[in-house]
């Protein structure tokens, strides 16, 4: 299934700067996979050992995976993925 | 010399600051009200801007969903709702600003382990109780933050954009 995922500024570079690619998959860890198959390097930059990373968030719709079946949330035909990294921080 | 060298030889002379924010007035004092408001705890937002133009423009409070006074996070909701809007707007975050409400407006570590906005300029003030104000009349300072390495930059307080040099489009827009 073709899902669009919205690349955030800093992963860009794994993209030829695109805002937004094609990626196929019936769930997350497929479409990143996916991903990772075309635009090799991108996938560290998202999970290690089977584990989004705390500082990215990942939308299918409009829905954070992490509310819906983490890295197994299923996507539909058409939908779009968004991965944002967190804007966090503080004073320690 | 290798190139590092001259890196570092610069980073040594801490008042030479390479980059620059121009800021509005207004902007400023917004920011500050906001982390004033929120204090003690961390308060936390951006400044919109079109994309390219490194001119911040549009002021836009967040929530601190952690409600902290040691750390913020936007909630991941306002998060993507935020960059939705930016994007049909063709804007960015050219601030991303937050409070540290009792140490100095420095970026911690956990700032910059989190910072993944390479182009945004990171604003931070302070309001601790002996915060000391600079130019801005306030404890408010701003860095680029890329790959771990934060550098601090001048920020350049105006009433408006319409004079100031801030990049290769000197011509505001009206829209």
């Amino acid at each position: 299934m073709a899902v669009t995922v919205s690349v955030p500024t800093i992963l860009r570079t794994h993209t030829d700067g695109e805002k937004s690619v094609e990626a196929k998959g019936s769930n997350v860890s497929e479409v990143i996979d996916d991903l990772e198959s075309r635009h090799g390097g991108i996938k560290e930059r998202l999970i290690t050992d089977g584990k989004l990373h705390r500082f990215v968030n990942i939308y299918v719709d409009d829905e954070d995976i992490r509310f819906a079946g983490g890295l197994e949330a299923p996507v539909q035909e058409s939908s779009t993925l968004t991965i944002l990294p967190a804007v966090a921080g503080g004073m320690r | 010399m290798t190139r590092r060298d001259r890196v570092c030889a610069r980073r040594a002379a801490p008042r030479i600051l390479l980059g620059v924010l121009v800021l509005r007035a207004d902007l400023v004092d917004e920011i500050v009200a906001h982390a004033r408001r929120d204090h003690p705890d961390e308060a936390c937002g951006v400044v919109a801007g079109p994309e390219g133009s490194d001119r911040p423009e549009r002021f836009v409070p967040m929530l601190n969903a952690a409600r902290s006074p040691t750390f913020y996070e936007f909630d991941s909701g306002d998060l993507l709702r935020l960059y939705r809007d930016m994007d049909s707007r063709d804007e960015v975050p050219v601030v991303i600003y937050h409070s540290h409400t009792a140490t100095a407006a420095y970026p911690s570590r956990t700032d910059i382990s989190y910072a993944s906005e390479p182009e945004a300029h990171y604003v931070l003030v302070s309001t601790r109780d002996d915060a000391e104000a600079n130019h801005t009349g306030h404890d408010l300072h701003s860095y680029r933050i890329v790959d771990g390495v934060v550098t601090e930059e001048e920020i350049q307080v105006v009433e408006s954009y319409m004079f100031a040099h801030t990049g290769s489009d000197d011509v505001p827009d009206h829209a």
